[in-house]
């Protein structure tokens, strides 16, 4: 199964994400966090997002959901220091936290595969709320 | 010029003096168009940084440069984290093994610092960034070279500083200043004003005491 990493610069912004998610996928998902700075300050921590890449990787790949600035700095370099095979099994989602997150972890409850996970997260932007 | 490790990693503790001398500064600047955390977040980064080269001095310049740029990534938790830090891993690799850096070392190991933070942010000059102080003073490096470390420094500095107060009339196009587009006009950049602070303290360090 797919895995995914909420990294946010805000713990309770994942936190509260993941609660959502587990309300339609429950823990069939391995769902990771990586928010905040170690000593509790809002940010992200690169070496923080790498090991929970490597800890919700069960051999189909991972999806990192990031929020603003420098989530996706920290992700990228994250996955730049990983090493293969799993560099190129982790991509980052270009789409909004909190609905491509749960879009992503429905998918990944399916079984489905990495390119569609991730597509799944980046096809919210298109969704309208107001129909 | 001749910097060995020891006097390297002197010259990372007088930078994080500073930048923990303009925390406030740097936060106030941050608080009008960003998050209002840089001169904090630096600060922080600084300080684990100065922990863990505490006894380095008989590491390779490489590998000092390159413990920096770890550090900053895992502590700095901001943007300028990823930033500074991937700018440091690239000098550090740049200088593998040297137990000494001569001037042509500094030269290519700015260049690739400049070239680093230029592939993590994806920015370029004119966007309001770090890149507007470091990109000047290292083509001014390179322009001064034949006239020796001195003058190519003092020319660095200059041209840092220039670039630095240039952001003050240009939009932010990179981070959490760029939500603010127009309304950026007027403010200087925090992260170009840690860039220059850096570098002017790195000069002021190289020239040993001769005013900078």
């Amino acid at each position: 199964m797919v895995g995914i990493v909420l990294v946010s610069h805000s713990p309770r912004i994942a936190e509260g994400t993941l609660d959502l998610v587990k309300q339609m996928v429950g823990d069939k998902v391995p769902i990771e966090i990586a928010a905040g700075t170690a000593d509790g300050r809002l940010g992200t921590d690169a070496a923080a997002i790498e090991r929970k890449i490597r800890k919700v990787h069960e051999g189909d790949g991972v999806l990192v959901m990031v929020d603003l600035g420098s989530a996706v700095l920290s992700a990228e370099f994250a996955i730049e220091n990983l090493g293969e095979p799993l560099k190129s099994a982790t991509v980052i989602a270009d789409a909004p936290f909190v609905e491509g997150t749960v879009a992503a972890a429905i998918e990944a409850s399916f079984g489905k595969s990495l390119a569609e996970v991730r597509a799944a997260a980046e096809g919210v932007k298109a969704y309208s709320k107001l129909g | 010029m001749a910097v060995d490790s020891a006097k390297l990693v002197e010259i990372i503790k007088a930078i994080s003096e500073k930048i923990t001398e303009n925390k406030e500064y740097l936060t106030q600047l941050d608080s009008a168009i960003g998050d209002a955390d840089h001169g904090i977040n630096m600060s922080k980064g600084f300080r684990a940084v100065v922990e863990k080269i505490s006894g380095m001095e008989g590491k390779d310049c490489g590998t000092i440069l390159k413990t920096v740029g770890m550090t900053l990534i895992s502590t700095v938790g901001g943007a300028s984290g990823p930033l500074y830090g991937t700018a440091f891993m690239k000098a550090g690799q740049a200088v593998t093994g040297k137990s000494h850096l001569d001037f042509n070392d500094l030269i290519t190991l700015m260049e690739a610092a400049l070239e680093g933070i230029k592939y993590r942010g994806k920015a370029e000059k004119g966007e309001k960034t770090i890149v507007d102080a470091l990109e000047p003073a290292v083509e001014a490096l390179k322009r001064h070279r034949e006239e020796g470390v001195e003058v190519a420094l003092r020319e660095a500095v200059e041209e840092a500083k220039k670039g630095m107060e240039y952001t003050k009339d240009i939009i932010a196009k990179k981070g959490r200043a760029s939500y603010l587009g127009e309304r950026s006009l007027g403010h200087q950049d925090p992260g170009a004003t840690s860039c220059y602070i850096m570098l002017e303290t790195m000069a002021a360090q190289l020239l040993d005491g001769k005013k900078s």
